[in-house]
């Protein structure tokens, strides 16, 4: 009986934070994307296994920068997460720090990430490793850049005072693909810049 | 919470509320009023704008009926093409086109789209709730599934277009062997429509967890949702995979890059395992809908319950489950070893135990039952005898050696089209005679519908089971003519005359939809004394669905009381529930129990969705023609329309509720 009984106490209304559709939708969203992912390093690992040549064909990766380049977009979520708990406890104005320092950081990875391309001797079309390496980091760079823009969006928003302690619905829907873009991240360095260590190793 | 003050009330919507519950008599002032905040604009704006998942569900429909009619002419093109030996009625490359496009029309833009119609119409009506979870992403979807059609079909009438078949195999469909645009427009196209059918499939995913009415749990959801259900969470999966592989081979032929590249240590065999490891799931993905249609559809007209329903439920899973695991008996002729052929023919094997749960659950509720021999249960009794014949020859081909006989022979075109007609086109059509009276609030003719079903079901065994007798004698498909002396003269004539015999079918039910919806006769809400929700409403269903938020006490709920051994107190109750009517509003539920945990402010109509869809696709266009300053033109544009589509909204609830003299005097309607 008490199943079919009407609600007593208040249901909250509109987009309640992990109530809300947008954030069901986000992980759906995330399921879909780490499956890209998954492709993309599936795809990697086939050829370099299916390969006669040394691999990569020109040398080991260096890993000083790129090692660099992971902690900058690691801080880079740990800043927008420390953002979003200043808002979760009424703090909206210091949030705003922590969301600039978000993309400042993740703005220096993609700066870096481009310098590290530069510097590449090889290119897309140049061998199957190129095509590999500048398509993977390729997908991610693109990632990391739709991600700025997000929280761009997001620090325009809260500097325009849209959002207090109890309705911060988008801080938390972007926040979660920005920390998404980040782990995948980890998945994509291990596998192109530290995998063939294991390899030769 | 207790903080806001009754003047902050007035002016923005409450951060929490009781929902009022109560009843809106049909006719009433505030009927009137819940219509107002639900309906869609007359004319052009309304059209471009609508979120109505019925309004998107009837257009995914009829679009992907041209889609079958057109794919149907090109078979009949392939057909008389192939009615005698040394035909010249097509070219070789015309004959490539064609059979490519038939493929590429019938798997990709008829057999999901027309279950997305289907399931975008009923999945509210049959949870009970107003909308889809995301209203504005429904639409969308449609744009994009509609402009990627078109996108798929623009080098048609050049006489460019795919010409590599459906699932493309490099090195045929690389840079090399093919230079025209044929190929790119495929790989964008599929790229372009994978994101239709991705967000289509959040949208299912999302629905299903959070808007169920309250008290249809989990394992009272009708089956359609199940099967569209695990349809929607393997698409998630699969279809970047796809996705990836066409874009990868894009920018092979494009850019110069090297996947596919045998001289550059690229490898073949890539494209098929990200090409099957989609597709395979895909098959599955266009038949476990239709077969959930079936499972709700013809207990209707048994007169009793689907027998096995918690079986049936998990066999749909089952199914999908295994579906991940046997993409490589797509690939058994390729040198892969013997270990990996066994396990994946095993396993393509164990898959006909779920399929033979589902097919002795129908056919257990037909014995069981007291069939009412009306056009629809034809066309579901129908399917069950052509899945039986389609399922006998997917055995057949699961086992290694004799899929090494049978493999690239028209026995596999004999089996997919058993499968693929018999579980897809057979239950769509029987469907649209069930569910045609609460689209339009008319019948449809029993008699042109019992004469569409015999032509359709004769013409299509007399057309498609000779083929597998071709195949035995060594046919090979995909040839555009063979010479006589072969032995195959006699099983191609007759294949032909069938195939235009099933046209002929086809021909009739499309008749029979033309002339009743102007002159069919008047069905009420329930015409066919159905057990599901959707038949609780009018037919055609008001804009807002449900006057009042139902609660759910069983899997049937229009037959409750009917039926031997049910509780006496547990009861659906249709009139009374949740008014939910300050702006577009629905009731969000738990995902298993279904118990309302919040009150969902629904977005009203909007130009966004039509716009993000119509830049994404010129995007594409712009990839197309190699030209990067429109491609990065369109890029901003769909961000921007993206943004404005995101941009947070107060009478949505997803902004703070403090300072706001703006909206005052609107309250939470909605423009």
């Amino acid at each position: 009986m008490s199943e079919t009984a009407p609600v007593v106490t208040p249901l909250p209304v509109g987009s309640a934070g992990k109530l809300s559709g947008g954030w069901w939708g986000v992980i759906a969203l995330i399921v879909t994307e780490a499956s890209l992912f998954g492709y993309l390093l599936f795809t990697y690992f086939y050829l370099a296994a299916q390969t006669g040549q040394d691999w990569p064909p020109t040398g080991l990766p260096g890993l000083l920068i790129p090692g660099i380049n992971t902690i900058i977009l690691l801080a880079s979520s740990a800043a927008f997460w420390a953002g979003e708990r200043r808002i979760r406890q009424g703090g909206t104005r210091s949030s705003i720090f922590g969301f600039i320092a978000a993309i400042a950081l993740g703005s220096a990875f993609v700066a870096i990430q481009l310098l590290e391309w530069k510097n590449k001797t090889f290119s897309i079309n140049s061998d199957l490793y190129g095509s590999l390496y500048f398509t993977i980091t390729g997908f991610h760079l693109c990632h990391v850049i739709i991600g700025l823009g997000v929280l761009l969006l997001l620090l325009a928003w809260t500097m325009m005072g849209y959002f207090d302690h109890k309705r911060h619905v988008a801080i938390t829907i972007g926040g979660v693909y920005w920390h998404f873009v980040d782990v995948v991240w980890l998945f994509v360095f291990s596998a192109l810049y530290l995998s063939p260590y294991l390899q030769r190793g | 919470m207790a903080a806001i003050g009754a003047t902050r009330h007035r002016i923005d919507p409450p951060l929490e509320r009781i929902p009022e519950v109560g009843r809106i008599p049909a006719g009433s002032p505030i009927e009137a009023r819940l219509e107002k905040i639900w309906e869609t604009a007359p004319g052009w704006r309304g059209s471009l704008s609508t979120v109505d998942h019925k309004t998107i569900g009837v257009r995914y429909l009829v679009t992907a009926f041209l889609f079958l009619v057109i794919g149907g002419i090109e078979a009949l093109f392939l057909r008389i093409q192939l009615v005698g030996p040394e035909m010249g009625f097509l070219t070789p490359e015309q004959y490539n086109q064609l059979f490519t496009m038939h493929g590429v029309t019938m798997i990709f833009l008829y057999a999901l789209p027309v279950l997305s119609g289907f399931s975008n119409y009923l999945w509210p009506l049959l949870l009970g709730s107003r909308d889809m979870a995301f209203p504005r992403l429904n639409a969308l979807s449609y744009w994009i599934f509609l402009f990627a059609g078109l996108f798929m079909y623009i080098s048609f009438p050049l006489g460019q277009a795919p010409n590599a078949g459906w699932f493309n195999y490099v090195p045929f469909s690389g840079p090399v062997y093919n230079t025209g645009p044929n190929i790119d427009v495929f790989a964008l196209g599929m790229v372009l429509l994978g994101i239709s059918t991705t967000v289509g499939s959040v949208n299912f995913v999302v629905t299903l967890f959070r808007m169920r009415a309250p008290g249809m749990t989990i394992n009272r959801v009708p089956i359609l949702v199940w099967g569209t259900l695990t349809a929607s969470v393997a698409n998630l999966f699969a279809i970047p995979a796809v996705s990836l592989a066409f874009f990868l081979l894009w920018l092979d032929r494009q850019i110069g890059a090297h996947f596919f590249d045998v001289a550059n240590n690229g490898q073949p065999l890539l494209w098929q395992h990200l090409f099957w490891i989609f597709g395979h799931p895909w098959v599955y993905v266009v038949v476990l809908p239709a077969m959930g249609i079936v499972s709700d559809a013809l207990p209707t007209f048994c007169r009793r319950p689907l027998v096995g329903y918690t079986a049936v439920a998990l066999a749909t899973m089952a199914t999908m489950l295994l579906g991940f695991g046997v993409w490589v008996h797509h690939m058994f002729a390729t040198g892969l070893p013997t270990v990996a052929l066994s396990i994946f023919g095993a396993a393509s094997m164990v898959i006909s135990i779920p399929s033979a749960v589902a097919v002795f659950a129908w056919i257990a509720t037909i014995w069981l039952g007291k069939p009412v021999f009306k056009t629809p249960f034809l066309f579901f009794a129908g399917f069950v005898a052509l899945f039986i014949i389609g399922g006998m020859s997917g055995v057949m081909t699961a086992a290694v050696p004799l899929d090494w006989q049978l493999n690239e022979t028209y026995f596999i075109v004999a089996h997919l089209h058993y499968v693929l007609l018999g579980i897809n086109v057979f239950p769509v059509v029987g469907a649209i005679y069930y569910w045609f009276p609460k689209f339009t609030g008319r019948m449809m003719s029993e008699k042109l519908g019992k004469w569409s079903f015999w032509t359709m079901f004769i013409g299509f065994n007399a057309g498609f089971f000779p083929m597998h007798i071709a195949g035995l004698l060594g046919m090979p498909r995909r040839i555009y003519t063979y010479p006589s002396r072969m032995g195959w003269d006699e099983v191609n004539l007759i294949t032909t005359v069938g195939s235009f015999i099933f046209a002929v079918g086809v021909l009739i039910f499309l008749v029979n939809v033309v002339l009743s919806v102007k002159r069919g006769a008047r069905a009420g809400a329930n015409p066919w004394d159905a057990p599901t929700l959707e038949w609780a409403v009018s037919s055609p269903p008001p804009a807002y669905n449900f006057a009042t938020i139902p609660t759910i006490a069983s899997r049937h709920p229009l037959w409750e009381g009917r039926i031997e051994g049910e509780e006496e107190h547990s009861r659906t109750k249709l009139e009374e529930g949740y008014l939910l009517m300050r702006g577009r509003e629905t009731l969000g539920t738990s995902p298993i129990d279904a118990k309302p945990v919040v009150i969902l402010k629904m977005p009203e109509d909007s130009y966004t969705p039509f716009l993000v869809g119509l830049f994404v696709s010129l995007l594409f266009v712009g990839l197309l023609l190699h030209s990067w300053t429109f491609t990065a033109l369109m890029t901003a544009l769909s961000c921007a329309a993206l943004s404005v589509w995101m941009w947070p909204r107060r009478n949505l609830g997803q902004r703070t509720t403090r300072h706001d003299p703006a909206s005052a005097g609107r309250g939470g309607e909605g423009p």
